[in-house]
């Protein structure tokens, strides 16, 4: 039995019954990482000491009979710009590169809460500013099902963990799309919730209107527990909201009779027609189950690419202010002040990072705040009313997550632009502040495709059923990554 | 220093300069070659001319959405609370002394 291939409920119930315990299954974990993360380049930093010291934490709690969670004892990792106390936090650039938090993010507080071991941080584009790691101060995370590491399938840290068993599941952060472009490139489930619904307290901010956190699993059931978890008010974060968290495994309900699907047709323009072909089964799935899916207009899904891609280097170019070399980080030593916070910024930021402080700078300037910048949240407005319009009519909407296969890295490096427009179908859920799930549904040419099924603002429940019921019902297995041929490491 | 950006209305799309660039960055605290000056003076070009697509909407009756949620402003009792200590905060500082974080001559 290989436990790195099994689901959080799966091993959460050998734990409870005391067939393996969690000092066992965090060792299990450890050794899957060091057969593999050489080739993954999935952490950014391995917390193996703390991991081990709250594993057997954990299995003295369950000794003396103490009720746990479903989480308890079970390896997990998080996005490195998510704070961990005591642990390096790097945001994937140099300017952190040495930054260790005196304070947990809140849900890393709450997972801690929960019992569940934190293996390490995972490795993101600088300031979670992409959707490939390839803006990553320190490396490129491989996609394992990509066996050539050449053809250049996007990946992120902790979509590439879950994939490969370096963890059970993960945490990361969605500006707009990275959580569902990673996961649907690496055959696994990705939810970005409703802004408001998980707290951003400790998430290290990059465009606050647009960030959520949000998990990344193995499969629907392990999606609800996890959400069971991190969602709920926070004081600590002004943006949160106060709306009552259902218990999300009641969602997993194996039925959408009657549900409307609303398929935007604007969606798949310059989508690949394998995956359009996949789509088109996942339509006459649902419709043999019951669900009634008709075409939506959405008619300015074209303008929110640009209006994202403005708000989100304003809101980034302020935000990133903070890092200047007093506080923590890096400092580059200079005879003035001003000359500090220039050369630590200039050495301390990578170029992507620093292009959208500059475009940011630049909209947000006096001249051209209005052309841009209110423009921009004009059109927001716009996006966002389509949405309203399609949710008076449908409970939720069904489109493809990637546009190609399973999302391409730029060919050039610098073509940011490209790989910003390789987000068509997930920006305008940023915009909106809308619960979006990705969902693996096949392959394309050894490639895993996903499903995007985006749900009125916290209704993550709408997405858990029709995924859920998707998932029963095509009996897909959740796809394996060939990557490991490579490797001569087999994956059972 | 204090150099006026050219305004750049609606519909009238405005090449930026090198001597953009260089006050951008200022206001931005980096410090770019002149190699960097030209590099980034042409891929923000690119950039500004895709954002000009926007142009083609009509928002003029539209409110701006600076947040999808309608927050109202959050406050708490006036009360004392807990903090970090402050050995925590200072222990990622570059440079501290005297329980302070210390910098350049400012003045």
């Amino acid at each position: 039995m290989r436990l790195y291939n099994l689901s959080v409920f799966q091993l959460s119930e050998l734990m409870e019954k005391k067939e393996i315990s969690s000092e066992e299954l965090t060792n299990a974990y450890l050794e899957r990482i060091s057969q593999v993360e050489s080739g993954t380049k999935v952490f950014v930093t391995l917390s193996k000491g703390t991991a081990l010291a709250q594993a057997r934490d954990v299995d003295q709690k369950r000794a003396r009979g103490e009720e746990l969670s479903p989480l308890a004892g079970i390896p997990m990792a998080m996005d490195d710009n998510i704070c961990t106390e005591g642990i390096k936090t790097t945001c994937a650039s140099k300017i952190l590169y040495n930054f260790i938090p005196p304070y947990d993010a809140t849900v890393a507080e709450r997972l801690k809460g929960a019992g569940a071991i934190l293996m390490g941080k995972c490795n993101i584009d600088e300031f979670g500013m992409g959707s490939s790691t390839e803006n990553s101060a320190f490396y490129t995370t491989q996609n394992p099902f990509d066996a050539e590491a050449a053809q250049g399938y996007i990946s992120g840290g902790s979509a590439a963990a879950v994939s490969v068993g370096e963890a059970a599941f993960t945490l990361g952060s969605d500006t707009g799309g990275f959580i569902r472009q990673s996961a649907a490139s690496c055959g696994v489930i990705g939810l970005k919730p409703s802004y408001g619904h998980v707290s951003r307290f400790g998430l290290i901010s990059t465009a606050s209107s647009l960030d959520q956190i949000g998990p990344f699993t193995q499969d629907m059931t392990d999606l609800a527990l996890v959400l069971n978890t991190i969602c709920g008010h926070d004081v600590k974060d002004a943006t949160s909201a106060s709306v009552d968290v259902p218990d999300f495994t009641k969602s997993l309900v194996n039925e959408v009779k009657g549900l409307r699907i609303g398929l935007p047709k604007e969606y798949e323009a310059g989508v690949e027609p394998q995956v359009a072909a996949k789509l088109q089964e996942a339509i006459s799935k649902l419709e043999e189950l019951g669900a009634i899916c008709e075409e939506v207009a959405m008619p300015h899904t074209e303008y929110a690419a640009p209006a994202h891609y403005i708000i989100s280097s304003a809101e980034a170019s302020s935000n990133l202010a903070r890092f200047d070399g007093v506080r923590h980080g890096l400092r580059v030593e200079a005879e003035d002040v001003l000359s500090m916070f220039k050369k630590t910024r200039s050495q301390g930021f990578g170029a992507e990072v620093k292009k959208r402080i500059m475009l940011g700078t630049h909209v947000l300037s006096t001249g051209n705040y209005d052309a841009y910048y209110v423009k921009a949240l004009k059109v927001r407005s716009l996006v966002k009313q389509d949405f309203d319009r399609a949710f008076e009519k449908f409970d939720c909407l069904l489109t493809p997550t990637n546009p190609a296969t399973a999302g391409k890295t730029g060919k050039n490096p610098n073509d940011s632009l490209a790989m910003h427009l390789s987000g068509v179908c997930t920006l305008p859920v940023n915009l909106a502040g809308l619960p979006a799930l990705s969902l693996p549904f096949g392959m394309v040419d050894g490639m895993p495709v996903g499903l995007q099924l985006i749900a009125r603002h916290f209704k993550e429940e709408t997405l858990l059923r029709v995924g859920y019921t998707l998932e029963q019902s095509t009996n897909q297995t959740r796809p394996k990554p060939g990557l490991f041929l490579k490797y001569n490491i087999h994956r059972g | 220093m204090s150099r006026i950006y050219r305004e750049r209305k609606v519909n009238q799309p405005v090449k930026i300069t090198e001597q953009d660039v260089e006050q951008v960055a200022l206001f931005s605290r980096l410090e770019l070659t002149e190699e960097d000056k030209a590099v980034y003076t042409e891929s923000l070009n690119t950039i500004l001319d895709y954002l000009d697509m926007l142009d083609k909407l009509d928002t003029n009756n539209i409110e701006p959405a600076a947040h999808v949620l309608s927050f109202k402003n959050v406050f708490r009792e006036d009360k004392l609370q807990s903090s970090l200590a402050k050995e925590l905060v200072l222990a990622n500082a570059p440079e501290e002394e005297a329980g302070c974080f210390k910098v350049p001559r400012i003045v």
